[in-house]
């Protein structure tokens, strides 16, 4: 089985996300990346996948040379090789198009990418490359076996869950619950010496054109500061909410 | 014109379906045209509800009962095309998350997620989204004749507009999706997270899952959904559809009630944009504090019960 995950390379959750003076971009100055988490999840099922079927994992990403680390750390967890779409996305859009293209010419018989990225929040790509290949297409899944060419899948849904089944090849979008978090692989010695010989490759791209384009960011408005009440107070809680906040 | 997919969940509109269909009437009446509201299946509510919060025409789908994104998709999408669809509004839920990239790879058109305003200009569409997990706002700017925009439940609120006797058409058409879908599962109470105007949240304070009756009943008594911290969803004492943050569920209800949750930023990632947060804890320098805007602090086995009875007797 030929398995594709689909990574981005994003702020660590911790970072303290700021924005260039300019507010075109993030400032990037003292920010760590990573996998985006929701790739984690699909990145290890892929690998417990290809243990149970057999098969090659490939990872692939779309950005500048900065984000090869982000793809290295990948072959360490046990991918086994590893594509670089070389430009700069600037919509998911173009992003979603980009990928069809490499898509096409190379074939796959799973495709998983994460929900969204954390830094963007778009969860535009999946649905996208979806339609773009004609391919089924599984939001925010949750739960992912194959048996004999067919994919049975859970997906959330709000407050609760629906199982899904189609043929393979089928384009996943997944979430916490495709793996557990205690199931999460990270790089050990071992996986990182063997990922310096592995095959990372950079793709030129096709030409796809975004379709929207960010004009600015700006931080969120402040809190104002909190106010304390005391415990021994809890009706002047309950006339705040209501008098004050107005939510009850 | 403007198309709004009128989700409906159990045959009937969700809260938030009239919130989008407003939305789309208000950017309707901005550009000068009609809102056309499409429901899918069967459907218990009243279709004439939808008029009263805009919806100029009521297309409603008969032959398509299950949603599967591909069939859903493409029906939204042909309407469009069909009534040179400007705008398309999307609710942030579930399914409406499903169709949005689908739609934009159909249509060609632009797809901006996460809106959390009515747009600031319409030649081009240029609105504010949530980025960076809510740690970012951006103004994003549409360069295709058709937008489709994905608004998060509960961020622009409902505003009263004049009542519109819609006109209701009914379309029959064949579903053309590529996936079967199973049965459905409820796990998580009555109210839907992403959708909650109120939601209790408990993080590992409460020491163990035994202990969860006290947040349950606080909930019940204000009809709100129930929450958890990553840690308390990571270790079983609930479900992972209750795990809000970054990772987890991104919500923003009325009010966030959170108890025993110190308040990690990938915490707050998801629920930062909550109108007001009330923050429980008997560590004064839990960080969630900073995040609050009313606190307590103190024992949550203490202070959840007593604060459950002083709303029953406010309610009186």
């Amino acid at each position: 089985m030929k398995i594709l995950v689909c990574i981005s390379h994003v702020p660590d959750t911790t970072s303290k996300i700021k924005f260039t003076s300019d507010g075109h971009s993030l400032d990037k100055d003292g920010v760590q990346f990573v996998i985006n988490p929701y790739d984690e999840f699909g990145l290890t099922k892929a690998l417990q996948l290809k243990e149970e079927h057999g098969g090659v994992v490939s990872v692939i990403t779309f950005g500048d040379s900065d984000v090869e680390q982000t793809l290295r750390k990948a072959l360490a967890i046990g991918a086994d090789d590893a594509y670089r779409l070389d430009g700069v996305p600037n919509d998911g859009i173009q992003t979603s198009q980009e990928l069809a293209f490499f898509i096409k010419e190379n074939e796959f018989d799973l495709i998983i990418c994460g929900q969204e990225s954390i830094d963007y929040n778009g969860g535009i790509v999946p649905g996208a490359l979806a339609a773009n290949l004609n391919l089924p297409f599984i939001n925010a899944c949750i739960g992912l076996e194959i048996n004999d060419n067919v994919a049975n899948t859970v997906r959330e849904t709000d407050g609760g869950k629906e199982t899904a089944s189609a043929n393979l090849p089928i384009i996943i979008a997944g979430k916490k619950g495709l793996v557990e978090e205690k199931e999460l692989r990270i790089p050990n010695m071992r996986g990182i010496m063997t990922a310096r010989s592995k095959t990372l490759k950079v793709i030129e791209l096709s030409g796809a054109k975004s379709l929207s384009e960010s004009i600015s960011f700006s931080a969120p408005p402040e809190k104002k500061a909190v106010k304390i009440i005391s415990s021994e107070n809890i009706e002047e809680l309950v006339r705040l909410l209501n008098e004050e906040s107005k939510v009850i | 014109m403007v198309i709004i997919y009128a989700e409906t969940w159990n045959k009937k509109f969700k809260k938030t379906t009239f919130e989008a269909v407003n939305y789309g009437a208000r950017c309707s009446k901005e550009i000068g045209t009609e809102a056309i509201a499409v429901v899918f299946g069967e459907c218990d509510s009243h279709l004439a509800d939808l008029g009263n919060h805009g919806a100029d025409r009521i297309i409603h789908i008969q032959g398509i009962e299950q949603f599967e994104p591909f069939s859903f998709a493409t029906v939204l999408s042909d309407i469009a095309k069909e009534f040179n669809g400007k705008l398309i509004i999307v609710n942030g839920t579930a399914n409406g998350k499903s169709l949005i990239g689908v739609m934009s790879s159909l249509l060609s058109s632009s797809a901006i997620s996460n809106v959390t305003e009515l747009p600031v200009n319409y030649e081009p569409i240029n609105v504010h989204r949530s980025a960076f997990s809510s740690k970012g706002i951006e103004k994003c700017s549409s360069k295709s004749n058709c937008t489709i925009l994905g608004i998060v439940p509960n961020s622009i609120g409902i505003i009263s507009l004049e009542d519109i006797e819609s006109i209701i058409e009914v379309r029959n058409i064949i579903s053309k999706g590529k996936t079967i879908f199973g049965e459905s599962q409820n796990e998580s109470g009555n109210v839907p997270l992403p959708e909650a105007e109120r939601v209790v949240s408990a993080g590992r304070g409460m020491k163990g899952p035994e202990n969860w009756g006290i947040i349950t009943e606080l909930a019940e008594v204000l009809n709100a959904g129930t929450a958890c911290s990553k840690p308390v969803s990571d270790i079983g004492w609930r479900p992972h559809s209750e795990h809000v943050g970054q990772t987890g569920i991104q919500i923003n209800p009325q009010l966030y009630i959170a108890i025993g949750i110190s308040g990690a930023i990938q915490h707050l990632a998801g629920v930062s944009r909550s109108k007001t947060i009330v923050v429980i804890n008997n560590d004064p320098e839990a960080p969630f504090f900073k995040a609050a805007d009313y606190g307590i602090i103190g024992d949550a086995f203490d202070v959840v019960p007593r604060l459950t009875e002083a709303i029953k007797s406010f309610q009186k």
